[in-house]
């Protein structure tokens, strides 16, 4: 017999019902649009059991890696666990190992999980400076190259868990995280598939960890970053990031100014125009995006009638007070 | 083939869903990202989809197209309604139809679907138009 669990409770789907109609029948609401599989609104993730491959029609490849489905169009052929996609992890405790300034406002901070956490570079995580109080974190290492999860988090004015992470968070300490979410990763397989990355401020950490990623995988096609700031002071690891061209010939790294002051070896300008400059027809392109909200929107439009496949452009926008 | 043999074909090709003959969901994806572009980069129309998340808005077009191509949908003609209303509200008119409906034959047409397929399609989506404008 095929069951359906959610949270604590236990449904048994009819012969021809979809897990979005067995669970409204049990009374639990699931956000639905377009019920036919298309919309994307009833997004679920399985977290035991496999949703069969039919569920999983239009989505992207890391999110149907990470069991997510379609609960419309789900008719399970396994018995399922199934959660909503931010619903799908428990919380964690983590040891801050490190704290470093990687620039005046930027403070890496590194944790050892005291439960394992399976990640992908590029993800995030949530950290909790309080059970009611979480913040979104992309994650900026690598398993295996790295040894402890690093995060880049900015101070914001005022901030209420990036200031208390810049100002009180000390070494030794014990946090909670919950995650990690989100489909902004790397996806082998493609080795030589042309990739952009544009990010601003502290967008760079998905982005370093794909990168790095990517680059250990043995991607290789031309990987190419764009990091922006307003001013020179904004960007940080260019050290690290110079060595990496070095390195790897595949890789090609443009900081990026958009104030007036502009350093030699610097490109004028924002981030995703410089980028979307360098790169006229992103065609067959694999497009990575990450940071500032409105520079999200902007590069995704501009990437996407550039050439990209909408299939193609991951992004994450740092919204802020939205993982309250 | 023996004459049964395309007999068979024939039948079944006829009584195929215009959505099946399209090639089904392959072919929405295939037409989603070309008909999204053409909208985007149409100066008429485009302030209409003007969204705050081009990716929503790309599944958006999914359904439409999903729609058009005679697929699985549950949409109603008050559905049609309350899904433009506010754009009716923003100024949509029938030359901001008969731009969609021309990148719809446009996408079509770029994808080497033939002309009586394109003409089934295109009739899906006009007989919206009353609904679609609010009429
Ligand atoms: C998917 C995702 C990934 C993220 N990844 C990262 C990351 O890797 N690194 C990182 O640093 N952040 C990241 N963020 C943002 C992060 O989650 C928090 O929103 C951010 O740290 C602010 O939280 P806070 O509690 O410090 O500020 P809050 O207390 O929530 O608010 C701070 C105040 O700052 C104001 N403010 C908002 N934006 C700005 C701005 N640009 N400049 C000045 N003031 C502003 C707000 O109006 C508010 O009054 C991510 C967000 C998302 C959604
Ligand atoms: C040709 C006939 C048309 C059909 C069959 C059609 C179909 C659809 C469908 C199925 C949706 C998704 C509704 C939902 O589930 O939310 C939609 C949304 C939308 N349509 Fe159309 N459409 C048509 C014409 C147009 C025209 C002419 C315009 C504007 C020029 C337009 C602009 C939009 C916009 C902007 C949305 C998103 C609305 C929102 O996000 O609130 N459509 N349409």
């Amino acid at each position: 017999m095929i069951t359906i669990r959610y949270g604590h409770r236990q449904f048994e789907p009819g012969p021809q019902e979809s897990v979005l109609e067995c669970l409204e029948r049990g009374g639990v609401a699931i956000p639905s649009s377009c019920r036919s599989g298309s919309c994307q609104t009833c997004l679920m993730k399985a977290t035991a059991g496999e949703p069969p491959t039919a569920s999983q029609q239009g989505l992207k490849d890391s999110l149907k890696l990470g069991n997510h489905f379609l609960a419309c169009i789900c008719h399970p052929t396994e018995s399922l666990e199934v959660a909503l996609p931010q619903e799908a992890q428990g919380v964690t405790p983590a040891t801050v190992k490190q704290l470093q300034l990687l620039n005046d406002d930027i403070m890496q901070v590194a944790l050892e999980c005291h439960d394992p956490i399976e990640y992908r570079p590029g993800q995030f995580i949530n950290l909790f400076r309080d059970p009611g109080l979480g913040r979104s974190y992309s994650i900026a290492s690598v398993p295996g190259a790295d040894d402890h999860l690093q995060l880049h988090v900015r101070r914001l004015p005022n901030g209420r868990v990036s200031g208390w992470i810049h100002d009180e968070l000390r070494t030794g300490q014990t946090v909670e995280v919950r995650g990690p979410a989100g489909d902004c990763f790397y996806v082998p397989g493609r080795p030589d598939q042309p990739l952009l990355l544009i990010g601003t401020g502290s967008g760079l950490a998905p982005l370093y960890g794909i990168i790095r990623d990517a680059l250990l995988r043995g991607h290789s096609g031309p990987i190419r970053l764009f990091h922006g700031s307003r001013h020179r002071g904004g960007l940080y690891l260019t050290g690290e990031l110079l060595e990496l061209t070095r390195q790897y010939s595949n890789f090609d790294y443009v900081p990026c100014i958009s104030g007036d002051d502009l350093p030699h070896g610097h490109a004028a300008g924002r981030a995703e125009a410089v980028a979307l400059q360098e790169v006229s027809n992103l065609k067959g392109w694999r497009v990575f995006l990450c940071g500032h909200p409105e520079m999200v929107r902007t590069a995704t439009k501009k990437a996407f009638l550039a050439g990209a496949s909408m299939k193609e452009i991951y992004a994450d926008a740092f919204n802020v007070n939205q993982a309250a | 083939m023996s004459e049964k043999q395309s007999m068979a074909a024939w039948w079944e090709s006829r009584n195929k869903s215009l959505y099946d003959r399209l090639g089904g969901e392959g072919a929405v994806d295939a037409a989603v990202d070309i008909f999204y572009r053409k909208v985007l980069a149409d100066e008429r129309i485009n302030r209409f989809f003007e969204g705050v998340d081009v990716q929503k808005q790309a599944a958006k077009q999914k359904a439409f197209l999903t729609f058009a191509f005679g697929g699985p949908n549950n949409y109603t003609g008050t559905d049609m309604r309350t899904a433009h209303a506010r754009l009716v509200q923003a100024g949509l008119d029938d030359s901001h139809f008969d731009a969609v409906m021309e990148h719809l034959g446009a996408t079509m047409q770029e994808l080497n679907v033939p002309g009586d397929l394109i003409a089934e399609a295109a009739a899906i989506a006009e007989s919206t138009r009353k609904d679609v404008l609010g009429r």
